[in-house]
C-alpha cells in the first residue's frame, strides 16, 4: 500500500465522496461537485472545439489560406445564435432549414436501409420446430407481430386483436426487464470504477497481486 | 394477538428499512470482494466469442479501427473493453487505428494505449496509430471512406498521418477489416448506418450495459458481427485473451451486488405479501 502523492488524484477522491454523499442526503459538497462538473465539462468542450474545429477548419483556412467560401457556413452558424434575439430570430430559420435539409437527406436513406429494411428482412425467417434456431424464429416472429399490433391504435384492442396486443405487452415487459437488469449492472459498474480508483489510484492497494 | 402484532411490526419494519442502510449493505457487498477474491467463473457468451474469433482470425496485414467514442461517465465499463480488444490486436500483430469521435475519448484511452504498447513492445506509428479526436461525427465516418488521412490529417501527437509507417497501405474502408465502436450512447448505430451498410465494413459494438439490450436486434439481423456488453463483456474478453484485469476483478463485486439485490427483492416481496395477508386477516 502506497498512498498517492498526486494532488489531482486526491481531488478526484474528494469529488467522488462528495457525489456519493448525496446518497445520505443533499449537502453543499454534492452541490459543489455538481457545479464543478458542469463548469469543467463546458469549459473543456469549448476549448477543445476551438482547437479541434474552429481554428483548423475555419480560422486557418479563411485567414491564412484565403478560402472565403467558408464564410457562408460561418454566417449560417452565426444566424443560429440570433435565436436568442427575438427581433432577429427569424434569421436562425435559414440555418435550421439548411441543417435539417442536409441532415435529413444524409440520414433518411441510410437509416431506412440500416434500421428498417434490414430489420424487416431479419424477421422473414424459416419457421418450424426442427431445430432450436427455428423455434427461436417463431418466438421472434410472434414477438414482432404482437408488439406491432399493440402499437396499432386505429382499432380498439378487443377480442382476438386485443389478445394479441396483450401478448405484445408481455414481450415488451420482457424487453424492459432485460433493459432494467442491464441498467442495474451498468450503474454498479460505475460504482466499481470509483471503488477501484480510490483503492488503487489513491490508496495504492495492489488488488491484482 | 400480541404475537401477531409483533410479527406485523417486524415485516413493516423490514419493508420500511431506511434506504441508506440498503446502500451501505450493497456498498459493502461490492467493496469486500476486492479483498477476498473467490475466483468466481466468468462464462463467455456467444456474442463476445464471435468478436474474439473474428479478431483472432486477422493477420498482421489486417487493420482494426478502435473508436473510443466515450466520455468519463461511462469509462469504468468501456475502458477495460477498449484495453482488452487493443491488447488482443497487439498480441496478434494486427494494425490498429485508435480514433475518437468524442472529444474526451483520446484523453481517457491514452494511458491504456501507452501501457498496452509497452507491454506488447508495440510502437506508435509503426504497429498502431493514435489518431485522436476529430470533429464532425457522421461526417468523419463518411470522410474515412474517401480518405482516412483526410479525415485525420494529424495523429494525436501532431505527426502528419501520411508520414506514419502504419498507414502505408491503409487509405479507406477497403483496407479496414473491423471497426470496434466503444460507446455509451447510440454511436454504434452511426457506424452501422454510415460505414457498415454502404461499404460493408464489419462492425462490432462495445457498449455500456444500458445500451446492450438495444443491440440484440442488430445481432439477430447479423448487421453486427458480435457485441461486448458492459463490464461483463469486457471481463469475458479478458478471459478469452487470458489477461485478467480490471473488468474481471470488478465482476466479482458485480456478482455479489447482484446476489444482495436479488435477496432484497425477494425479502421485499415476501414482506409485501405478508403485510397484505395480515391486513386481510
Amino acid at each position: 500500500m502506497e498512498l498517492s502523492t498526486n494532488l489531482w488524484i486526491w481531488l478526484g477522491v474528494f469529488f467522488t465522496f462528495s457525489v456519493l454523499s448525496f446518497l445520505y442526503k443533499d449537502n453543499p459538497f454534492y452541490k459543489l461537485a455538481e457545479h464543478v462538473t458542469v463548469g469543467v465539462s463546458i469549459g473543456y468542450i469549448i476549448v477543445l472545439n476551438y482547437y479541434q474545429a474552429l481554428q483548423p477548419k475555419f480560422l486557418v483556412p479563411v485567414f491564412q489560406e484565403g478560402k472565403l467560401v467558408l464564410l457562408i457556413p460561418a454566417l449560417l452558424g452565426i444566424f443560429m445564435v440570433f435565436r436568442i434575439i427575438p427581433k432577429y430570430s427569424w434569421l436562425s430559420r435559414y440555418a435550421i432549414c439548411f441543417t435539417v435539409g442536409a441532415g435529413s437527406g444524409m440520414a433518411i436513406p441510410r437509416s431506412m436501409q440500416a434500421s428498417v429494411l434490414r430489420q424487416l428482412e431479419a424477421t422473414m425467417l424459416n419457421l418450424g420446430f426442427g431445430s432450436t434456431a427455428e423455434i427461436n424464429n417463431i418466438v421472434i416472429f410472434i414477438g414482432v407481430l404482437s408488439v406491432l399490433i399493440y402499437f396499432f391504435f386505429s382499432k380498439e384492442h378487443k377480442g382476438v386483436f386485443g389478445g394479441v396486443a396483450k401478448l405484445g405487452i408481455w414481450f415488451l415487459m420482457v424487453g424492459f426487464g432485460a433493459t432494467f437488469g442491464y441498467t442495474v449492472m451498468a450503474r454498479l459498474s460505475l460504482f466499481i470504477g470509483r471503488v477501484l480508483f480510490v483503492l488503487q489510484d489513491a490508496l495504492g492497494i495492489n488488488l491484482a497481486g | 394477538m400480541a404475537k401477531q402484532q409483533q410479527e406485523k411490526s417486524f415485516w413493516q419494519k423490514l419493508i420500511g428499512i431506511d434506504r441508506r442502510v440498503i446502500y451501505l449493505i450493497i456498498a459493502l457487498a461490492m467493496i469486500l470482494p476486492f479483498f477476498f477474491q473467490m475466483g468466481l467463473p466468468i462464462p463467455v457468451t456467444d456474442e463476445v466469442k464471435r468478436v474474439y474469433d473474428y479478431v483472432e482470425g486477422l493477420t498482421p496485414t489486417d487493420c482494426v479501427v478502435l473508436s473510443a467514442d466515450f466520455s468519463p461517465s461511462v469509462a469504468p465499463e468501456l475502458s477495460p473493453m477498449f484495453e482488452a480488444v487493443f491488447r488482443h490486436c497487439l498480441k496478434n500483430k494486427v494494425k490498429v487505428l485508435v480514433i475518437s469521435l468524442l472529444p474526451q475519448g483520446p484523453g481517457l484511452v491514452e494511458p491504456v494505449v501507452q501501457q498496452a504498447a509497452r507491454d506488447h513492445r508495440a510502437t506508435n506509428g509503426v504497429d498502431y496509430a493514435f489518431l485522436g479526436y476529430q470533429y464532425g461525427f457522421s461526417l468523419v465516418i463518411m470522410r474515412m471512406m474517401e480518405n482516412i488521412e483526410a479525415a485525420f490529417p494529424n495523429d494525436y501527437y501532431g505527426t502528419k498521418t501520411s508520414d506514419l509507417p502504419v498507414m502505408k497501405n491503409i487509405h479507406n474502408y477497403e483496407e479496414i477489416d473491423l471497426i470496434v465502436s466503444l460507446t455509451g450512447s447510440s454511436n454504434h448505430r452511426v457506424w452501422l448506418t454510415y460505414a457498415h451498410e454502404p461499404y460493408n465494413v464489419p462492425v462490432a459494438p462495445g457498449v455500456t450495459a444500458v445500451i446492450a439490450a438495444d443491440v440484440y436486434p442488430y445481432l439477430q439481423s447479423k448487421q453486427f458481427i458480435g457485441m461486448l456488453g458492459g463490464l461483463k463483456g469486457a471481463a469475458e474478453y479478458e478471459t478469452l485473451i487470458e489477461e485478467k484485469k480490471m473488468a474481471s476483478m470488478g465482476m466479482e463485486a458485480q456478482n455479489w451486488a447482484h446476489i444482495v439485490i436479488i435477496l432484497f427483492i425477494i425479502i421485499g416481496n415476501i414482506g409485501f405479501f405478508a403485510i397484505k395477508r395480515q391486513e386481510r386477516a
